[in-house]
């Protein structure tokens, strides 16, 4: 046990050492981005890049739900995105893994004081597209109970899903939907272990994979989130399925509207 | 024992003091002293106007109008400002106003701007509505605790002091003048409209901003509505907002009412084509805006409090147990 303290205290050391010329310089000059790049990006190429956006207020009104948006749209070929906040004490706070959607998450996540957070964009040549913002903040959006503690009906409302879908004129659908759940970080005063949504797969109609997120802690509570995704006008469905990490399954079909017409574009007005 | 962020505030100095350390505090210090400059709105009465500005470390939170009215009875004092220190100096200034004690203090609603100097003075002199009370004693001590972090050290040694006297509608009478408390809600929970039967003024509280932007945290915009169209049907000599000029005209009425409307326009139109938040902020205010002082800052807070609402409230339940 001493042994493995020792280590875990002299690890992240050797991991500055070792990734000083490896990476870019950081321009939000962070004293993990070392660290953190060596654990998310060990071995592949990172270049910072103001195409990948990271969008926040401009003032933090409460740290346990700060809206963001990461947005990499700008990016052709993304295959994989992920967010994560240098100076939270966890700090990955999800990956979207976008087949068929494009490279862009709204969310509201928790953060425990002011710190970087980072959109990271992987193209399909190998490369990390990575962009932030620094974030002014108060403290304590991580070790705060979830309101759903304070609410002797919780395991009532877990898993309730909300959500609409808009068909937007370049094809994409946005997806926003809310599912109720606690989302425990584990580091709350009143001991509540880690207990979140880990997982969220949103599928076509008939099962055709369009986006996966995987979620962590700094999640905030009830996630609520916005997607675009490429869902066929045929469809009538978005499906959703979401996986917390005590087993608990989340499943949604949400009715996409205005739904296309499934016959060809000049035999729907009878006028070729 | 946890600290607080006040508790290290508070104990810092003596935990690590030693006499360079605080030569060069004092030297890198400002002067903490609030300069009130009382503007003399008629025979006895007096608005401490606020900074049209957001907290911060340079105006120490000082940012809401306080009210002083000279009574036989005494002085009675509207909000009490943000701060232990500001309280303080605002006693010294109501007993230099006056000549004599204070007779009553009132607080308008709960937000710590208005209430956190109340330690200054006799808690059963503080009244309030009990919905006022209610808030502060739920809310008081994050308030507290956000106020440290944006005012620093302006806030050393400040507590949440509740109102001692609870406020029915009854009129209260100070030898010569007569005051009638009006309970209202919309900009929170609990707002206390004062009516002062002497002099016609009427002091309204954060229920009125007059070229600064209203602040919504705890709002209720249908409520605040209704609560402006009452105070426009009352005939008054002169109106003191809880931000801004104090006028003889309507005008406050009148923009705070165009300002929540505008607005929440504006983020029912986001919220209905599918913005998220981020998204929604950074949408354009109307030009008349632009001379609101604040008008983005409060735009921007006001979307994330009403959109987790609207999120919960219209969409449609789309889980298998719905």
């Amino acid at each position: 046990m001493l042994r493995m303290i020792f280590l875990a205290a002299f690890l992240p050391i050797f991991a500055i050492a070792a990734s000083a010329s490896e990476f870019p310089a950081d321009p939000l000059q962070s004293s993990m981005w070392a660290t953190l790049a060596e654990r998310y990006f060990a071995g592949a190429s990172v270049e910072f890049d103001d195409r990948v956006k990271i969008v926040v207020p401009s003032l933090t009104e409460n740290q346990a739900q700060v809206p963001v948006t990461a947005d990499a749209r700008a990016v052709p070929d993304v295959v994989k995105m992920i967010v994560f906040a240098d100076l939270n004490p966890i700090q990955h706070v999800l990956t979207l893994t976008p087949a068929k959607a494009a490279p862009y998450v709204s969310f509201r996540m928790k953060v425990e004081q002011a710190t970087p957070i980072r959109a990271a964009a992987l193209t399909s040549d190998g490369v990390w597209h990575v962009g932030g913002v620094y974030l002014d903040a108060s403290g304590g959006g991580c070790s705060a109970s979830a309101m759903a503690r304070g609410d002797a009906d919780w395991t009532e409302t877990r898993g309730q899903t909300q959500a609409k879908l808009w068909r937007e004129v370049d094809g994409m659908t946005r997806a926003r939907f809310r599912v109720r759940h606690p989302m425990d970080t584990g580091l709350a005063k009143d001991n509540t272990p880690s207990y979140f949504i880990e997982r969220m797969d949103m599928r076509g109609a008939t099962g055709e994979p369009l986006a996966t997120i995987e979620m962590f802690e700094p999640v905030s509570e009830d996630p609520t989130l916005t997607l675009l995704l490429r869902l066929p006008a045929t469809d009538a469905t978005l499906e959703l399925e979401g996986r917390d990490n005590n087993g608990g399954i989340y499943k949604s079909s949400i009715p996409a509207p205005g739904r296309h017409s499934a016959l060809p574009a000049s035999g729907a007005t009878g006028h070729a | 024992m946890t600290l607080s962020r006040r508790d290290t505030l508070k104990f810092l100095p003596a935990v690590f003091a030693s006499a360079s350390m605080v030569t060069a505090m004092q030297a890198a210090a400002a002067p903490l002293t609030y300069a009130l400059k009382p503007e003399k709105l008629a025979d006895g009465i007096w608005v401490l106007r606020g900074a049209q500005e957001a907290i911060s470390l340079e105006n120490g939170g000082a940012i809401a109008n306080v009210s002083i009215l000279d009574t036989s009875a005494g002085a009675v004092i509207v909000d009490t400002g943000p701060s232990h220190r500001f309280g303080e100096a605002l006693a010294l200034l109501a007993k230099d106003l006056t000549g004599k004690p204070v007779a009553r203090v009132y607080n308008t609603h709960f937000h710590p701007d208005h209430v956190m100097g109340n330690q200054a003075f006799d808690a059963v002199k503080i009244a309030a509505p009990q919905g006022v009370v209610d808030g502060l004693k739920a809310l008081g001590n994050a308030f507290a605790d956000n106020m440290y972090r944006t005012a620093g050290d302006w806030m050393r040694g400040t507590e949440v002091v509740l109102p001692g006297t609870i406020l029915t509608s009854e009129p209260e009478d100070f030898g010569d003048r007569r005051i009638r408390p009006l309970a209202m809600r919309g900009h929170t929970g609990s707002d206390l409209v004062l009516f002062d039967e002497t002099s016609g003024f009427m002091f309204t509280g954060d229920l009125v901003f007059l070229d600064r932007a209203p602040t919504t945290p705890h709002a209720d915009i249908e409520r605040w509505r209704q609560a402006l169209a009452s105070l426009g049907a009352i005939p008054f000599e002169r109106l003191v907002p809880g931000h801004g000029p104090a006028e003889e005209s309507v005008r406050g009425i009148e923009q705070t009412r165009q300002w929540l409307e505008a607005i929440e326009q504006i983020i029912r139109d986001a919220f209905e084509k599918g913005l998220d938040i981020t998204e929604a902020i950074a949408l354009p205010l109307p030009d008349w805006t632009e001379k609101i002082a604040l008008a983005r800052y409060e735009f921007e807070r006001t979307v994330m409090h009403l959109y987790p609402k609207l999120e919960a409230a219209r969409w449609p339940r789309v889980d298998s147990k719905g």
